[in-house]
């Protein structure tokens, strides 16, 4: 359908392209390390809590993603304590993109936490105590075996967390609402296109394009979560 | 050097309890599989943390409850190899050869020669291969490379060739003995086989139940009619050593040993080498007078010094042939028909062919 002739986008809908895949990107990045941390924790910890901080984690799966976004705004909304506290800094979460993007990292977090938990389990802690006994500190043997080891679960945890947060729209219409060229997101804009009569038009192209990306993304994760497999084989 | 254990642990519902002091020399360790072996290993190289004790080696204190000192792993500098080779698999050969020396960047520098590992260990020919079309046997190569890479204050061997099969462990160990031998590094070997243990141990801890049941040179324990039960009566027997003298063309070599010369055949060893030798209780028969027409080519005159009777009709028979031990496994009956008694002179008859060389001396 990108192929017909009348084929065309308005700037509201290239925005909101544009902001979906940005929001997708940064929510992905900035939740990396903290992804990583606690699967780390999940996998290898001993802790009072532990079941605690995995049901938590796994909190914004389970509840419907409105009410994620509702207590995502009544905790950092611009009336809140911690909200002031970061417009201080110049960040801004309700009704900002920054909000898009943390909506869109909590969202995507027990899927991210999840993959690279996996990865880690499969890593066989005997090759973890082999490099201990090597002269490896408990941080080198993470960076030097661990780590390596991880990258195909932590490529797929990065991927899904890319294409949750690019789909997420529950929890982030609930924080930033739908303001286009702004706050207004590929989801949102779909949804506001469909509530409009004679829009689903150009609903269906931006359909045909969340449908595009996904699937590069999942190539993407295909091919680039070989190659690093194979490379972690020895092969 | 000295190590000095002195810990208790539970682990699994059995609670070890060691108290020992080890040192030069190749120690061999054994016991029945659960008695607590691997408890004691991963004591030492401080995989796990005992309930309380001490362990030090020289100086250099790992652990000790009291002081509330325990020093992780990577500080201990001890050359662990595991059953399994456990090679790092996203790094090529040469790379887990090198490892521990990325850890060595400051001084005191501890880093082996690499060619030297290569020459002790044959690994030249492996070099460019990649880790995951090795050999089991192969493989457990590099990781003995990998472990004296650190120049380690001393090895740690867990059933380092238990996981492969017969011909792979006869292809490893010559490399084990020429590296106890050539490394000066103490060694504690833990090993269910007595074969592996007897090539290349000196001293033997055996290990019942989370406790040291006995421990001592290898020689007199493995003559000990009372630790029969815990090693094994097939196990039991003398360890003699002796020079080869001579080679016969038909492939017999003279042993000069403290008792007399030996005819066995085939030992593997220059002429005047020492050579080490185990004469195992079951291949030794005892007669009151000297055999006449016999196809055995050893016999030994010996005095009993002991008689310990087991409860399968068998009894350990303890003879001194000129300040050597000598044990015969022999049967109740054959020894009441005998009548023998402590300090009654007999001949010791070794059959040649059942003898086997235990390489290292």
């Amino acid at each position: 359908m990108i192929f017909w002739p009348e084929f065309s986008l308005s700037t509201q809908e290239i925005d909101a392209v544009t902001l979906s895949l940005w929001v997708a990107v940064i929510g992905m990045f900035a939740s990396l390390p903290l992804a990583l941390t606690v699967a780390y924790a999940l996998a290898r910890g001993r802790f009072w809590g532990k079941a605690l901080l995995n049901g938590f984690v796994h909190l914004p799966l389970i509840l419907p993603p409105v009410v994620t976004g509702y207590f995502l705004l009544s905790l950092l909304g611009p009336q809140t304590w911690l909200g002031a506290v970061f417009a201080k800094f110049g960040v801004q979460f309700a009704f900002h993109w920054e909000g898009a993007a943390l909506a869109a990292s909590v969202m995507a977090f027990p899927l991210f936490v999840r993959a690279i938990k996996l990865g880690l389990d499969a890593v066989d802690p005997k090759l973890e105590e082999a490099a201990a006994t090597l002269g490896a500190s408990r941080f080198w043997v993470f960076v030097t075996v661990t780590l390596p080891l991880i990258v195909p679960s932590l490529i797929a945890g990065m991927i899904l967390a890319f294409a949750k947060g690019f789909g997420e729209f529950g929890a982030t219409i609930t924080l930033v609402a739908n303001i286009p060229s702004q706050t207004q997101t590929l989801p949102s804009a779909i949804y506001a296109l469909l509530q409009i009569p004679g829009g689903e038009r150009g609903a269906l192209i931006l359909i045909g394009i969340s449908v595009l990306l996904a699937s590069l993304a999942l190539a993407l994760a295909e091919v680039l979560g070989r190659s690093a497999a194979k490379r972690v084989a020895g092969r | 050097m000295s190590l000095k254990i002195n810990l208790s642990h539970d682990l699994g519902g059995i609670t070890s309890h060691y108290d020992l002091m080890l040192s030069e020399g190749v120690t061999g360790i054994t016991g029945a599989s659960g008695s607590g072996k691997t408890t004691l290993i991963k004591a030492l190289c401080g995989l796990i943390k005992p309930n309380s004790g001490h362990i030090s080696l020289n100086d250099r204190v790992f652990f000790d409850s009291r002081a509330g000192i325990f020093l992780p792993p990577h500080r201990r500098n001890i050359g662990t190899i595991f059953q399994e080779p456990r090679l790092f698999p996203h790094l090529s050969l040469r790379q887990n050869l090198t490892y521990s020396a990325r850890f060595q960047k400051f001084p005191p520098r501890r880093v082996q020669d690499l060619d030297y590992i290569i020459n002790l260990l044959g690994l030249e020919p492996l070099l460019d291969r990649r880790t995951e079309t090795l050999s089991g046997g192969e493989k457990q190569r590099v990781s003995i490379g990998r472990a004296l890479m650190r120049k380690p204050d001393i090895f740690l061997m867990d059933e380092p060739l238990s996981a492969l099969d017969q011909p792979r462990r006869a292809e490893i160990l010559p490399y084990l003995a020429r590296l106890c031998q050539e490394s000066k590094t103490p060694v504690l070997y833990v090993s269910h086989a007595m074969s592996e243990i007897v090539q290349l141990a000196d001293h033997l801890l055996l290990i019942e139940e989370g406790h040291a049941r006995a421990f001592g040179p290898l020689a007199q324990i493995l003559s000990d009619p009372d630790l029969a039960s815990l090693i094994g009566l097939p196990e039991m027997g003398a360890l003699w050593e002796g020079t080869l003298t001579y080679k016969a063309p038909d492939g017999l070599c003279t042993l000069n040993t403290k008792a007399g010369p030996l005819h066995l055949p085939n030992l593997d060893a220059a002429l005047g080498n020492r050579v080490r030798v185990r004469l195992l209780a079951q291949d030794v028969i005892i007669a009151r007078t000297r055999p006449m027409a016999l196809s055995a080519l050893n016999v030994l005159e010996t005095t009993i010094t002991g008689l310990s009777y087991g409860h399968d009709h068998s009894v350990l028979v303890r003879l001194d042939a000129q300040g050597d031990t000598l044990l015969a496994r022999i049967t109740q009956r054959s020894a009441a028909d005998l009548k023998l008694v402590i300090g009654l002179p007999c001949f010791a008859i070794l059959k040649s062919l059942a003898v086997a060389q235990a390489n290292r001396v």
